[in-house]
């Protein structure tokens, strides 16, 4: 099981592989850090022309906050660096969270965080973390940088915004709320999740609630956000409200859990993250 | 810049087990088959070439990586440390003796992949609870042992006065 034969080219500079990008237009896959696109080459799923190598990019391996609290991080960055830097872990804990249960540590030490959200895996962690945070992304092409919200940015199963002659350079993360809450269930550790649910929220009651692994892209669940702020004064209201998560769930049924078993569990993450969020919001 | 045609074989250099190498090779070889065919260093077992099974772990610069998913041309200037680098060259090391003494293998084709993916685990935390073990090494697949003399293993070498 070995690639079809590709040309293969390692920029030095981000710019110079958007230009790689353009010259090879609808013929180039980017590698960052493998863990999916091999898979696929191997397989030979995917048979680019041209495989645009983004590991010599170094300016793409940033972790650094930015003004008002928030973080601005290069795709480049390793899930087990993002899980690991201080400054992640003090202004975006539940982005460190999500980043230690995605994969295998070897997964870990090479996958990065530009290749989750370009691969848009419907059950991945980080994309489903970076909703919550109400993340911008941004996407570099010949003609510069566009910023688009990480909501706009997921199309559907393993579909993005991303055009072909695009890369995706950065993420920006707001000041995250201080409450927030993380679980999912897989059935070992590092498995993609059968359902998961990532929250985020704020002393004022406001909530970002998300399910992965429970429709085509990760999904706000409007209905659980909506009761949110009750939760805040009445501790019956994150079971409401986990009650109520199913109604924003679409998942499919498969060899690995029905469809009827993710909905029941995507209640019984949103009800834990959501006593999770309330609990670090009151110490 | 211009990207290298298919068939072109690159150059690459970086260190295998404390060695200098340099080979010239396809863009598409994969660190593992570099390793195996190019170099004889059979220890890293390829089991599925997709990530799945964690039979190929090697280490890159001190971190566990799939080698099936590494092409050997993003190696060049890497440190790369196989089974045959943590072995001793006047017998096992003290990891392997506790496999061997724990019966932790059977047909052994998951074994490096375990000792790999163990030395990590240990390097950054010398004395894992069972869960930690576990955990760390759920991306190695085993189909003989059932895991729980792996697991026996570890915690010998990391029990007080044990070492890997």
């Amino acid at each position: 099981m070995k690639p079809a034969p590709f040309r293969y080219a390692r920029p030095a500079t981000a710019a110079e592989a958007v230009a790689l990008l353009a010259s090879s237009p609808g013929e180039a896959k980017l590698l960052a850090g493998g863990q999916s696109l091999v898979p696929l080459l191997n397989m030979r799923l995917v048979r680019p022309a041209v495989l645009v190598d983004l590991n010599g990019a170094r300016e793409l391996e940033r972790i650094e906050p930015a003004p008002r609290g928030g973080l601005v991080l290069g795709a480049l960055v390793r899930h087990a660096d993002l899980a690991a830097a201080p400054a992640v872990r003090e202004r975006a804990p539940l982005l460190a969270e999500a980043a230690r249960h995605v994969g295998h540590p070897a997964i870990r030490n090479r996958g990065t965080l530009g290749g989750s959200l370009a691969h848009a895996d419907p059950a991945a962690e980080l994309p489903a973390a970076l909703l919550a945070l109400d993340a911008t992304l941004g996407l570099l092409g010949p003609r510069g940088m566009r910023r688009i919200a990480v909501a706009d940015f997921f199309r559907g199963l393993l579909a993005t915004a991303l055009a072909e002659d695009e890369l995706l350079a950065e993420v920006a993360v707001p000041a995250a709320p201080r409450g927030w809450g993380f679980g999912e269930i897989a059935r070992r550790p590092g498995d993609f999740a059968l359902a998961g649910v990532a929250a985020a929220l704020d002393a004022d009651g406001h909530a970002r609630v998300v399910g992965f692994g429970v429709a085509d892209r990760p999904v706000r669940l409007r209905a659980a956000e909506a009761l949110a702020a009750a939760a805040l004064r009445d501790e019956t209201m994150p079971a409401r409200a986990g009650t109520a998560a199913a109604s924003d769930c679409a998942p499919a049924g498969d060899v690995h859990a029905s469809a009827a078993y993710r909905r029941h569990l995507a209640t019984v993450l949103t009800e834990d993250a959501l006593r999770a969020a309330v609990g670090r919001l009151g110490s | 810049m211009t990207p290298a045609a298919p068939a072109e074989r690159l150059r690459v250099r970086l260190t295998v087990n404390g060695e200098t190498v340099e080979r010239e090779i396809e863009a598409r070889r994969s660190l593992a088959d570099l390793l195996r065919d190019d170099l004889g260093l059979t220890g890293t077992h390829v089991g599925c070439e997709h990530g799945a099974c964690g039979a190929c772990t090697v280490l890159v610069d001190g971190r566990s990586a799939r080698s099936c998913l590494l092409l050997a041309v993003q190696l060049e200037g890497a440190r790369v440390t196989t089974i045959e680098g943590l072995t001793p060259s006047d017998g096992l090391s003290p990891l392997q003796e506790a496999f061997r003494t724990c019966h932790a293998m059977q047909c052994g084709f998951c074994t490096p992949g375990m000792i790999v993916a163990s030395t990590e685990l240990l390097a950054a935390t010398p004395a894992p609870d069972e869960a930690a073990i576990r955990e760390a090494l759920a991306g190695n697949l085993c189909m003989c042992t059932g895991y729980v003399n792996i697991v026996r293993a570890v915690i010998r070498v990391a029990a007080p006065g044990g070492r890997p």
